[in-house]
């Protein structure tokens, strides 16, 4: 079964963090990685850019109009995310609370299944 | 070598049968059942490259067997080397008598059979379902070594990455190994206890390939097909266990339905809907011979069960003279034996349709309290099923909705908001 443990990332409670804790997280997010790498869990992993450097397209009429800035004006945005493919749901939180963005204070990770796919090299 | 130019379907089986025979004469032989795994693999390879071009080896056991061995011994050979080096010993002597002796000669004569006469897939089969791996785990060991199929093919089957499936496999051999695990059968209670393990882990094959369990595709046949090869191969190794036969038996009545399941399009069919002149004849006869003979003779089971009732469906010539008196007594029986969620919300339509949809429906109540069973877009579906059948439309709908929400499966999903639909 396939998940998206998703990031769901907040600028002032990152901010907030102490420069050792924002290095526990960076090494965190790598042990997180080799641990699914090697258990054959990991699919893929990706960290998007500030939410400053999006872009909404929206087609009207056939005309697109673009307007700079994230589609939700929020305080938490996507901040990245994991795709994993693991035995059950109950294993897909057991590697979200590995995450280490699940122990920080004001973060959590959401995990919500795949249902379709299409374009990974399987 | 005969001259044939292609690698056809038949050839392709033969080959793979063959490939746990010469994989379980190479571990006997040489133990390292990682590095013998990877030179059976890499003379899968070969042969899929060389043989279209030269020639098909007119014993296809023996020439894989052959080329597995060489593959070994290079490895061993190179290792060995590094030892030297290492060690200033001299290690090459038993490298080079393995030459001279490869497996197929040495060991069984190119007739996949070890000294003993003794057939290594089961002893395989154990091992690749070892107790200290996942059923994931299980699952893609299996069907590299015992299937042989290849990594890319196994991940492809999957949805997954080959590099996903390839640190997968190459875990699970390392954990086997971590284990202690030695290429003997278990005995005794160990075997009781190991036996339904594999044939869980066959199960789960078929079960994927039949139902995918998310994406687009209902099916996935290839899968669906190897669990049944497989299957086949330890029923021809354990003809006198009734759980094999009503295994085969449950995998061949299920899948005898195959064409008959879907739309062109990929639309679900369900059962009351379907063509029964599509199914597959001869895998029904085949399946109600096994589980007939099986629960004549032997301990009764949950797949003998399972394929019971599969052969109870499968024998009613259209929906409406289903014998569902006698598939709810089935599911009583299993019930007792192997109680579970899934069971009882199987037991709960045949219920209602024996005895009328509100008993049925009185049997899920207590399935929303149970952890295993309440998110379950099954249970959704199933009491939407029950509703629409006692003519509680507005309820019904809400349900199929529900049901469509949850399911991770998109044909599903279909046929549930198609079901809501035709009910507002």
């Amino acid at each position: 079964m396939q998940f998206l443990l998703i990031m769901h990332n907040n600028p002032a409670v990152w901010d907030a963090l102490t420069d050792s804790e924002r290095d526990a997280v960076v090494t965190g997010h790598g042990q997180f990685i080799k641990t699914i790498q090697e258990s054959g869990e990991l699919i893929v992993t990706q960290g998007l850019a500030d939410p400053s450097k999006s872009a909404v397209v929206r087609v009207r009429n056939g005309v697109p109009a673009v307007t700079d800035g994230p589609y939700l004006e929020a305080k938490e945005f996507l901040g990245g995310y994991y795709l994993v493919d693991c035995a059950s749901r109950e294993r897909a939180l057991e590697l979200a609370a590995l995450i280490p963005d699940a122990s920080v204070p004001g973060l959590a990770i959401e995990v919500r299944p795949v249902m379709f796919s299409n374009g990974l090299e399987v | 070598m005969t001259g044939s130019a292609t690698v056809d379907r038949g050839v392709e089986d033969q080959l793979r049968e063959a490939a746990p025979r010469v994989l379980g004469a190479l571990v006997r032989r040489y133990g390292h059942f990682d590095e013998c795994e990877d030179a059976v693999q890499e003379a899968l390879l070969a042969a899929a490259v060389q043989w279209p071009e030269q020639g098909i080896p007119d014993n296809a056991q023996a020439w894989l067997s052959t080329v597995a061995t060489r593959r070994l011994v290079d490895q061993i050979r190179g290792e060995t080397a590094r030892r030297r080096r290492e060690e200033a010993d001299f290690q090459r002597q038993p490298a080079d008598r393995q030459v001279e002796r490869p497996a197929d000669q040495a060991v069984d004569g190119g007739t996949g059979l070890d000294g003993t006469g003794q057939d290594d897939t089961l002893t395989l089969l154990f091992l690749c379902c070892h107790p200290s791996l996942t059923e994931a785990s299980q699952v893609a060991l299996t069907l590299r070594a015992v299937g042989a199929l290849s990594t890319e093919q196994i991940a492809h089957a999957f949805l997954v990455p080959e590099a996903t499936m390839g640190a997968r496999i190459s875990r699970a051999k390392q954990r086997v190994k971590a284990a202690g695990a030695s290429f003997t059968q278990p005995e005794g209670a160990d075997r009781q206890g190991r036996l339904p393990v594999v044939l869980h882990v066959l199960y789960l094959i078929f079960n994927e390939g039949y139902t995918a369990s998310s994406g687009t595709q209902l099916q996935r046949a290839d899968l669906a097909a190897e669990a049944i090869r497989l299957t086949r191969a330890v029923r021809r190794l354990l003809p006198e266990d009734g759980e094999v036969a009503g295994l085969l038996a449950l995998m061949l009545l299920t899948d005898a339905r195959r064409a008959a399941r879907a739309t062109e399009d990929g639309a679900l069919i369900p059962l009351a809907e379907q063509d029964r002149g599509r199914w597959d004849r001869a895998a029904i006869a085949e399946g109600l011979a096994l589980v007939g003979g099986a629960m004549a003779s032997s301990e009764l089971g949950v797949y003998q069960l399972q394929a019971a009732i599969a052969g109870v469906h499968v024998q009613a010539e259209r929906a409406e003279v289903t014998d569902w008196p006698q598939i709810q007594v089935l599911y009583q029986i299993l019930e007792r034996i192997w109680p579970n969620p899934m069971v009882t919300l199987n037991r709960a339509i045949a219920v209602a349709m024996t005895e009328g949809p509100q008993s049925g429906l009185a049997l899920l109540a207590p399935l929303d309290s149970d952890s295993r069973m309440a998110g379950h877009h099954r249970l959704a579906a199933v009491r939407a099923h029950l509703l629409e059948l006692a003519g509680d439309r507005v309820a019904a709908r809400e349900a199929y909705q529900l049901a469509a929400r949850r399911t991770a499966s998109l044909p599903e999903q279909r046929y549930l908001t198609a079901r809501a639909a035709r009910l507002s």
